[in-house]
């Protein structure tokens, strides 16, 4: 029989600010350019050449502390990491080791189970990126690119509290949208802006103390993540089992086969050899810029969220989604108010204007259509003037090109049938060329009423209004 | 001994040039015609850009021609330190891991002094990244002392000394960490500053000890220091140690008073035991005359000074073994052959064979320090000893305006008389890394010879007061004819 065990994963997460130019150097910050395109005499560590730290940078990590409720720490010092590799030009990293930025927040986060949770933040440090090794295959040379060397990140720590691979993704996806939200990143993972190790280790459940830990570096993706720290849960579970004890180790996820390989067993602690970088003086952040920087802080999220509930009466799980990204609940807000009935406007961009952008693989940021004109649309929707078949099936193009949406009907000739005549003279049509359904409606089959429907819309092009269609056909076969 | 019999001075010089009896071309060859006559014995100079330099001297007299002239010093030869990097000329640092590199930057005091309109005529040696203080650990040999070719010129900016002291060029920067600017000015009998930490721009300087590098000019007088300072000091974007204040104007400061200004005699330098009679004699005779020129005199101690030098050789190896993990061979410089043992055995080939005996010694020593386990014991503890030393500094200084002691303990030693023991060149460096733990501005003045050696009065002044300690060298020399004193030829 198996014992029952307790997983706990705590995440360090590398995540690439949002600037223009790199963390101490002028050179921009750019991705898939020619390999060391964008590098200065300090990229390279050319002899006599100093750091300086870029304040954009700092600026937006502080917006990360404080989205993640850490206290952010007037004074902070960069300190050094020593390692020698062909890709860290200075053998050293400038990071920050005694005095980071920011320490002690938590983010809440929704478990698979339905419940919330608060996982608490260790810290989260500033520190600039290292270059890139290339293998080519065959080739016993190592290609260096240092075009990544000395771009802007921060790393933050979170505590040993996830107790599952899909809180632990729960916790990166909530991460990934806050720091989105307040455009301190793209986290475009891809392009490795957003870079998660995994500290797992497992233990019987009701022990106190963590049992040993590996650590799975650099993954990249929401989904390489559950998947790797699942796999590793499964072996060191099998371990135990088996009378055997984990090793620490360091290990590396290979996702096309869904496996882990060591990448070197950790016998003794690495010296790093930290100390304070004395080219460079200690970060201070005076309490009015910290103010200054918090004041500037858009809605949040969770804020966002039951404002939409309460203000708007829409779901809580509506709400989350339409707040999945800030682009996207700015661009329903603007709909929504431009329109009126914020609720309506919901149901369409949930299920309309989602699909639209699934079915392209888009993002909100994509759409031309202006929220002034999904409103303008489903206000012709709501007079009647065009069936909500026909708006959806001008939406797409209107989503992804623009334009006006009156225009655009008109155009296509998809105004609704209005006239009352017109669409008495379809009906009665309809109910002449199916006595047979008529006859099965009176006998008690509702059906036949949905089947006369489509006979009816058939004959106006799909331009009558459903609504209209039902009553006119209601009343018609409640006289007979 | 000889008196100067034609301007050399840096200020004489440029007075020539301004009133047009002497042109930057005329100038500039003569720095070479002695550079060729001397440099062979001494080796002050590794490179030199004689070309280079008399073209930039034609367009400095055209400049003057046009009544364009950049500065007062525009047209005057200058020397560089090897480890000052200028765009487009090599920067070896007397090391064969730097061996044919070539600068693509210039430094921000290169910048400052070309936008000035000075010509750099070459690149002096120096201990290998500044290791020393006798000028011997350079990969491309000892530099002489133009007083007495077997003797050291100090260092580790010992070749900038002596190309000013035997005249070759009228002025040179150098960089101090622990009294490599002073020591040689002391030993080669020129003045040398370290201006106050942060005064002057580091982007540029081959870093050895980051939070004790300093560059600073040497020339025969303070107040040619201080129309070179001028010219380089102010704060610089680039370097996020530079000081915000603006530089002060120094040449106006110079006003050859002294009176009511106070002079702290520093108890801990006037030990009979621990500094050459003759040293102590002409010190105390150049503070004599101080005296006499009105400054009021008393004793100050410094008490945690003895553990000056320790802490001094805890930091610099500690910043020197972060400093130069950098030269790998991977990106520049010298690279071992390639052999079989993969990248590791490569970094250990080319560090191996690229950097002399001192400088692996304090990359050892520096490595260890910084250690886990280590840290609080040496780095962390070192650090709280500078804390300590300011402290004593700022309570000796409410006192005076100033601290005077010798530069060194003992004139010019023999070359080759402490290789064998480091320990004790190290222990020679005890009167000058104080200044450097404590940031302070410190200037050697030429006060006198012991034996036809020179021996070199320094003034310590507060952060940010370099102008006072130039006022003072400059009171004295304005009653001195030490700097004058020229080395036999």
């Amino acid at each position: 029989m198996s014992r029952d065990f307790e997983t706990v994963i705590g995440l360090e997460v590398h995540v690439q600010l949002r600037t223009r130019t790199k963390l101490f150097a002028s050179a921009d910050v750019s991705y898939g350019d020619a390999p060391n395109h964008h590098v200065t005499p300090v990229c390279l560590a050319l002899p006599g050449a100093l750091p300086v730290l870029n304040g954009a940078a700092v600026e937006l990590a502080a917006r990360a502390a404080l989205v993640t409720h850490c206290k952010l720490h007037p004074h902070s010092v960069f300190a050094r990491k020593h390692y020698f590799y062909p890709d860290l030009p200075k053998a050293y990293q400038i990071s920050q080791y005694e005095e980071p930025l920011a320490t002690g927040g938590w983010l809440e986060i929704e478990t698979p189970e339905g419940g919330a949770r608060r996982i608490g933040i260790t810290r989260i440090h500033m520190e600039e990126d290292a270059g890139k090794s290339m293998h080519e295959p065959g080739d016993p040379e190592t290609q260096v690119d240092l075009n990544r060397a000395g771009v802007p990140l921060v790393e933050i720590v979170s505590e040993p509290e996830l107790r599952s691979p899909e809180e632990a993704g729960a916790y990166l996806r909530k991460l990934r949208q806050l720091l989105r939200w307040v455009e301190a990143t793209d986290a475009d993972m891809e392009k490795g802006q957003l870079r998660c190790d995994a500290n797992v280790s497992i233990r019987p459940r009701g022990e106190t103390r963590l049992g040993t830990r590996t650590e799975i570096k650099n993954l990249n993706s929401f989904r390489f993540v559950e998947a790797a720290i699942k796999a590793e849960v499964l072996r060191q579970r099998e371990l135990l089992e088996d009378g055997g004890q984990v090793q620490q180790a360091t290990l590396g996820f290979d996702p096309e086969r869904g496996r882990l390989f060591v990448m070197r067993l950790k016998e003794n602690a690495d010296d790093y050899r930290y100390f304070p970088d004395p080219d460079l003086i200690p970060l201070l952040l005076p309490e009015e810029r910290i103010e200054r920087i918090r004041a500037a802080l858009p809605e949040l999220p969770d804020a966002r969220t039951q404002r939409f509930e309460s203000a708007y009466g829409l779901s809580a799980a509506d709400a989350g989604t339409l707040v999945s990204s800030r682009a996207l609940a700015d661009w329903y807000e603007a709909a929504a108010r431009a329109h009126g009935n914020a609720k309506h406007v919901a149901n369409w961009v949930l299920r309309d204007v989602l699909a639209a952008l699934k079915e392209r693989d888009a993002e909100v940021e994509d759409v031309r259509l202006a929220p002034e004109q999904l409103a303008a649309l489903l206000r012709l929707v709501d007079a009647g003037s065009v069936t909500p078949k026909s708006a959806r099936s001008l939406l797409p193009e209107l989503l992804f090109e623009g334009g006006d949406p009156e225009r655009l009907v008109r155009e296509r000739g998809l105004e609704a049938v209005a006239d009352t005549g017109a669409l008495e003279a379809a009906v009665d049509e309809a109910l002449a060329a199916h006595p047979n359904a008529v006859a099965s409606f009176a006998a008690g089959d509702a059906k036949s009423l949905n089947f006369l429907m489509g006979q009816v819309m058939r004959r106006t092009g799909g331009k009558a209004d459903p609504g209209r269609v039902r009553e006119l056909l209601a009343e018609r076969l409640a006289r007979r | 001994m000889s008196q100067a019999s034609e301007a050399e001075t840096a200020s004489e010089l440029a007075a020539q040039l301004a009133a047009g009896s002497l042109r930057a071309r005329a100038l500039v060859e003569r720095s070479f015609a002695r550079l060729d006559a001397l440099d062979p014995q001494l080796h002050a100079f590794l490179f030199t850009r004689r070309a280079a330099a008399l073209s930039e001297a034609d367009e400095s007299d055209a400049r003057r021609a046009r009544g364009q002239a950049r500065s007062a010093l525009d047209g005057l030869p200058i020397a560089l330190k090897d480890n000052i990097v200028q765009a487009g000329e090599p920067a070896s640092c007397a090391s064969r891991i730097l061996a044919g590199y070539v600068s693509p930057f210039d430094a921000t005091v290169v910048e400052r002094l070309r936008g000035a309109g000075l010509v750099i005529v070459g690149r002096t040696n120096l201990d290998e990244f500044a290791m020393g203080s006798s000028t011997e650990n350079s990969c491309a040999g000892p530099t002489r002392n133009p007083w007495d070719l077997e003797r050291s010129p100090g260092g580790s900016s010992g070749g900038s000394a002596a190309a000013v002291a035997a005249g070759i060029v009228p002025a040179a920067l150098g960089s101090d960490t622990g009294g490599s600017i002073r020591q040689p000015a002391a030993l080669c009998g020129v003045v040398g500053m370290k201006p106050t930490y942060g005064r002057v721009s580091r982007y540029g300087l081959v870093a050895f000890a980051s939070s004790l590098d300093q560059i600073g000019p040497l020339a025969h007088t303070a107040a040619d220091c201080a129309l070179l300072l001028e010219t380089i000091a102010g704060h610089d974007p680039k370097d996020s140690t530079s000081l915000p204040e603006p530089a002060p104007s120094l040449s106006q400061a110079l006003s050859g008073e002294v009176s009511g200004l106070t002079l702290g005699l520093l108890r801990e330098a006037d030990d009979p035991s621990g500094v050459a009679p003759g040293v102590r004699v002409r010190v105390h005779g150049a503070v004599a005359e101080l005296e006499r020129a009105g400054a009021k005199l008393r004793d100050v101690s410094l008490p945690h000074v003895r553990h000056a030098i320790a802490a001094y050789y805890l930091i610099a190896t500690a910043e020197a073994s972060s400093n130069l993990a950098r030269y790998d061979g991977v990106r520049y410089g010298h690279r071992a052959a390639d052999a079989p043992g993969g990248i590791t055995a490569l970094y250990e080939r080319t560090r191996g064979e690229g950097f002399g005996a001192e400088v692996k010694r304090r990359i050892l020593l520096g490595t260890y320090v910084l250690s886990a386990g280590y840290y609080d014991a040496y780095y962390k503890k070192a650090q709280q000893v500078r804390t300590l030393l300011r402290r004593d500094f700022e309570a000796a200084f409410a006192g005076c305006d100033a601290i005077v002691l010798p530069t060194t303990p003992e004139t010019a030693f023999r070359l080759g008389e402490k290789l064998s023991d480091p320990l004790a060149l190290y222990l020679s460096d005890v009167f000058t890394v104080s200044a450097n733990l404590a940031g302070l501005p410190g200037v050697s003045v030429p006060c006198g010879l012991d034996a036809g050696l020179p021996v070199g009065l320094q003034i310590l002044g507060r952060p940010l007061e370099d102008a006072t300690v130039l006022r003072i060298a400059d009171a004295y020399q304005r009653r001195s004819a030490h700097h004058r004193a020229r080395p036999p030829r």
